[in-house]
């Protein structure tokens, strides 16, 4: 089971003002997380676009490129590429010199977004919401498939026999369909025989379980290998030592970001009471003690089968150093109590 | 108009529209679901989302079914053919929030994007209900009559015996109706008004709708 984190960039406030602390510092001390996620044995670590001010994570593979040159073993990739926004000329040349400068550890995981602020900043309609992203998805596909494309569309300029350079070594990009549980998605992804990822965000994490079988038999409907329908779990999550004191501090962090999100959307941010459910057992909030978390995590894979999961921790100005505790606790002692109990699992 | 609801049809099979299918079967309702994509794409998609719902064109669905739930995006909802729902009572369960869906003009003044899906559907009884409840909350937080921890689903429409229905449906399938009275009461359960997106009893309900002065 791979395991690994997601962040948007986080801005930190100040400890002793409180003030907001700048986007600059924010994306370095995104590198200096992805440098450690690796070096305590993580296996993924996407960045998912965003434009504010409070998560500047803009430019995903240039924080990637530079984590490529850092890093050993762990794999890099967006969690998501908002697709609908982006040409997916750029985002797979980016990719694959990603992948190039990683010596084959970059993916791309396409997603409409469920942040909207790439519309307005990037010339494009909400009304063609949809439409957009579907193109768009066809398009990158195209070009993965080979390097001269031929193509034609709505929303972008047609290509005849064009050449997209640089090309992966291993021949493809991994390409991740993301969905937060819209079922067409799922059916989407299988018959596209796409890798999916979930993200679950609220609610019963297990009310996933019938979107990956409908997942399968759509894959397998598409005669597609059950090796090639993979599933990845995106979900909130903080780990310190004492489970307690996770739930207590994350509370703070999750609070925060659901105010901001909430004014954004047009609801209030959730009660404690709410929080407390999605935070213990079968909720979607992984905040805990490393054996809870692991427990978690396999309990989860019992319904789901996923063979990723990763956790966005810091959100709500988590500050730096919990986020790097953090990161190591997954790496060090969630990681290896998983491996285990899967394996026990397994032989037994 | 029936005074008990025995058949559900439901236009849209995203997540709020299988959520409610899912309901509607538990709760005993036939049940029959239609996207604007032919019936057999959505076929696999039922069979393993909502067991026991049925997949059909649009229009025999609506023909078939004693109330009628929207759960399509509302910039959809001029593909939906008025003549299809006279005499029909119809449950809109959309709604409108331009940071996400975009800016619709029709719906930016200050009548309920219900009233305006009212003017389309002009033949059909409009209630609106479900928009202000998260999709998943449809699903985890039904409970059964009487549980102190019940939660409220608060409906809106111009016709009163049409409410009825609507009420006897939402409490068959787990939630405390409010009834908030005319459609235009329903501006109170839009995005960013006083229920939306809120965990909140029955008493709680009313209370904040009658605050917010948009109950009857
Ligand atoms: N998500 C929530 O928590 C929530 C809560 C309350 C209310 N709502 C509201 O409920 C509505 C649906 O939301 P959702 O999250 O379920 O969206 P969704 O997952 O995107 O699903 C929308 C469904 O509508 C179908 N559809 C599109 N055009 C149609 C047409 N002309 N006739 C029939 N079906 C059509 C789509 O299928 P095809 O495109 O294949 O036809 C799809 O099955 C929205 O208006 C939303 O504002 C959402």
């Amino acid at each position: 089971m791979e395991l690994g984190i997601y962040s948007f960039g986080d801005v930190q406030r100040d400890a002793a003002t409180g003030e907001l602390g700048s986007t600059a510092q924010a994306t370095r001390n995104l590198l200096e997380a992805i440098k450690l996620a690796d070096e305590v044995g993580l296996d993924f670590f996407g960045i998912g676009e965003h434009h504010t001010r409070e998560m500047p994570a803009s430019a995903a593979t240039v924080v990637l490129g530079a984590a490529a040159s850092v890093t050993k073993q762990i794999k890099l990739g967006s969690a998501v590429t908002v697709l609908s926004t982006d040409d997916p000329v750029r985002v797979y040349q980016q990719f694959a010199t990603l992948d190039a400068l990683s010596n084959g550890r970059a993916e791309i995981t396409a997603g409409r977004g469920s942040s909207t602020e790439s519309f307005p900043l990037f010339g494009h309609s909400l009304n063609d919401y949809d439409e957009l992203f579907a193109e768009k998805l066809d398009l990158l596909l195209d070009i993965n498939e080979s390097e001269t494309v031929t193509w034609k569309g709505k929303h972008r300029p047609a290509l005849n026999e064009a050449l997209v350079v640089p090309r992966p070594d291993s021949g493809k990009l991994p390409i991740w369909l993301a969905t937060g549980g819209n079922p067409q998605s799922s059916v989407r992804a299988g018959l596209l025989g796409l890798p999916i990822s979930y993200a679950i965000i609220g609610g019963q994490a297990a009310r996933f379980a019938p979107l990956a079988e409908l997942y399968r038999r759509a894959g397998a409907q598409a005669q597609i290998t059950a090796s090639e329908l993979k599933i990845s779990v995106a979900s909130p999550g903080f780990v310190a030592e004492d489970a307690s004191k996770a739930k207590e501090q994350f509370w703070t962090h999750w609070h925060a970001v659901m105010e901001t999100i909430g004014k954004i959307r047009g609801f209030a941010p959730p009660p404690r009471h709410h929080y407390d459910m999605e935070a213990s057992g079968a909720g979607a909030l992984f905040a805990g003690d490393p054996e809870e978390i692991a427990r978690r995590i396999v309990t989860l894979h019992g319904q789901i089968g996923h063979m990723r999961q990763f956790f966005q921790m810091d959100v709500g100005h988590l500050p730096q150093k919990d986020f790097l505790r953090s990161i190591e606790l997954l790496g060090t002692r969630v990681k290896p109590l998983v491996d285990a109990e899967l394996a026990a699992k397994q032989a037994a | 108009m029936r005074e008990v609801a025995t058949t559900i049809g439901i236009l849209g099979a995203g997540r709020v529209g299988t959520a409610l299918a899912r309901r509607a079967v538990a709760a005993g309702y036939d049940v029959q679901v239609a996207t604007a994509k032919p019936a057999a794409e959505i076929a696999l998609l039922l069979e393993i989302m909502v067991p026991g719902a049925r997949a059909d064109e649009a229009e025999a669905v609506i023909a078939a079914s004693d109330i009628v739930i929207l759960a399509l995006p509302l910039s959809k909802y001029r593909a939906l053919r008025p003549e299809l729902f006279t005499g029909k009572v119809v449950v809109d369960a959309m709604n409108y929030w331009a940071p996400t869906d975009g800016v619709i003009p029709v719906f930016e003044g200050a009548r309920s994007s219900s009233e305006v899906v009212q003017d389309h559907l002009t033949g059909a009884q409009l209630v609106r209900s479900f928009n202000h409840m998260g999709y998943h909350e449809i699903d985890e937080a039904a409970r059964p009559a009487g549980d102190p921890h019940r939660r409220a689903l608060a409906l809106a429409g111009d016709d009163a015996q049409a409410r009825d229905l609507v009420a006897g449906f939402i409490d068959r399938i787990g939630f405390d109706p409010v009834d908030a009275g005319p459609l235009a009461a329903s501006r109170g359960f839009a995005t960013g008004g006083p229920i939306f997106g809120a965990s909140l009893g029955r008493s709680e309900m009313q209370k904040r709708l009658q605050e917010a002065e948009f109950a009857a």
